[in-house]
């Protein structure tokens, strides 16, 4: 039993980190900092030095069989180290090292009971409302481009 | 054969110094920044990242550029760029049917679930240019509705529910995905190594070879089952964190093309499929790349091989237009020792001719590269 909510427990903080790197990776970088400003950062190391790096993007035949290389994207990952032992990653598209080096720090802080709540409040869930509601405009003006047909009826019905 | 040629030196230096200078235009005139470039000629942008397989607006941007807008060169650039970065892994299978969708069409049904999103298209416009365009324009917002929560489902996943259209080939666990910037080309080409040939392609190069098969060079009566565009995650199986960490979004086009099958004595009739896919806005390339995809499946589904379109060795090895540029454009490079030998053979030929020798010349051979 006590094995069983270790797991439970081990899944839920792994979603919960994943969803925070979703956050993040689709956010600015400049965001993400100024986010961050409010919050005393505690010391950490890189244990990865920032770099940038490809990743071979990867399509379906047909969109949903087999795999097949579609093409390269730049991608940014870094890793650091909090002074209290947390470990954080930060993957990102694009060429932006300071963002991947960022959102590693964030997913350290995540992981930290000291500074979980401050990085959802402070950062998280600005950059979430932010992302949700970037999305849901272009949802909208989507929307408005729908085909609504309408039957002309000719002759006697 | 090539020959060291010295002393060009200054001549080259001065040539790229007069290119530089000739790509900036008019002074007076303010120079383009890569934004405008990524965010106005957005469409371009995508095609360099497609065929340069490189998905990075940004230096898709400074690539068209610095190519001062030739596509091929700015695709070039962006293919030698690819080469000074290490590869960290391939990314998992980006799922299509989650797509953020901001353009879906079909053309075999009216009334598909979620509709048909026209999206920002060039279809029904007048293709009248715009004068207003050319004095500076304020475009008006967007107009709004309310999204549906409903789901997209891919038409072909409809189709698919009645078995009347072929299901997609599935992993196979024992043969590693085809990648074609590791191993060299070889034929037979597997379906995955086929799409990614496709992928990179030229657009025009496609874009003929589809329109050749629709003409009846190994036709294969196509329908647009659906195209659509829009955002889809990307994840990335990092094993230093242990799970799939999400990368972004990327932009993507996808058409799926439904083709007749007659069916075998095994087989019943069912469509078929062609597939396309690519980065950004990119219509005409999946389209084109779809009709070709299902071209080439003549080997695979017993069709007889008589056009170009369904031949897999001449459209693989001639889809590529950094590899095609190259070949062509190098017959501007100095051939003088090569051209020497062909002239005092052809000079002597000539000799014999008008010595009035009753023999016929030996076939001149053939040029040397």
């Amino acid at each position: 039993m006590k094995a069983d909510m270790t797991v439970a427990d081990e899944n839920g903080k792994q979603a919960q980190r994943k969803a925070a790197m979703a956050v993040l990776a689709h956010s600015d970088a400049a965001e993400i900092a100024r986010r961050l400003e409010p919050i005393a950062v505690p010391a950490y190391e890189n244990l990865r030095e920032p770099e940038n790096g490809l990743v071979m993007l990867r399509g379906r035949i047909g969109g949903d069989g087999a795999p097949f290389n579609l093409g390269e994207a730049t991608v940014s990952r870094a890793a650091v180290r909090l002074a209290s032992g947390e470990v954080g990653f930060g993957y990102t598209l694009g060429r932006d090292r300071r963002k991947a080096q960022m959102i590693a720090l964030c997913d350290a802080l995540v992981q930290s009971s000291e500074f979980s709540v401050a990085v959802e409040e402070n950062v998280l869930a600005p950059l979430r409302a932010a992302m949700i509601s970037e999305r849901d405009r272009r949802a909208s003006e989507t929307a408005a481009t729908r085909v609504d047909f309408y039957t002309m009826v000719r002759g006697e019905g | 054969m090539y020959v060291a040629v010295k002393g060009g030196e200054r001549a080259i230096e001065n040539a790229h110094r007069l290119l530089a200078h000739e790509r900036r235009g008019d002074r007076e005139v303010p120079e383009l920044s890569l934004a405008q470039i990524s965010g106005q000629l957005s469409l371009g942008v995508d095609r360099i990242m497609t065929e340069g397989s490189l998905y990075d607006r940004e230096l898709a941007a400074l690539a068209l550029k610095q190519a001062r807008g030739d596509m091929i060169e700015a695709i070039f650039l962006v293919r030698a760029f690819r080469a000074t970065l290490p590869r960290f892994g391939a990314s998992e299978p980006v799922d299509t049917g989650q797509m953020q969708v901001r353009r879906r069409i079909s053309s075999t049904f009216k009334d598909i679930p979620g509709g048909q999103i026209l999206g920002p298209t060039f279809d029904y416009t007048h293709r009248l240019l715009d004068p207003e365009l050319a004095e500076g324009s304020k475009p008006e917002a967007p107009a709004t509705a309310e999204a549906s929560a409903a789901t997209m489902p891919r038409v072909t996943d409809i189709l698919g529910r009645d078995g009347l259209i072929e299901p997609s080939p599935q992993l196979d666990a024992n043969s590693p995905v085809g990648d074609l910037t590791r191993e060299p080309l070889s034929f037979p080409a597997d379906r995955d190594l086929r799409l990614q040939n496709l992928a990179r392609a030229d657009e025009g190069f496609l874009l003929a070879l589809g329109y050749s098969t629709q003409r009846g060079y190994g036709r294969s009566h196509p329908f647009a089952g659906e195209i659509r565009l829009g955002e889809v995650e990307v994840e990335f199986m990092a094993e230093d964190v242990g799970f799939a960490v999400p990368l972004g979004a990327v932009t993507l086009t996808e058409c799926q093309m439904v083709n007749q099958f007659k069916g075998s004595a095994t087989e019943a009739p069912c469509f078929t499929r062609g597939y396309g896919l690519a980065f950004g806005q990119s219509e005409r390339k999946t389209m084109s790349m779809a009709l070709v995809d299902r071209s080439l499946r003549a080997r695979e589904l017993g069709e007889e091989i008589v056009a170009p379109a369904q031949d897999e060795e001449f459209v693989m090895s001639h889809s590529d237009n950094v590899q095609a540029t190259g070949f062509v454009e190098h017959l501007k490079l100095p051939h003088y020792v090569d051209f020497q030998s062909e002239l005092g053979l052809l000079r002597k030929l000539r000799q014999e001719f008008s010595e009035a020798t009753v023999e016929i010349p030996e076939p001149m051979q053939e040029a040397a590269e």
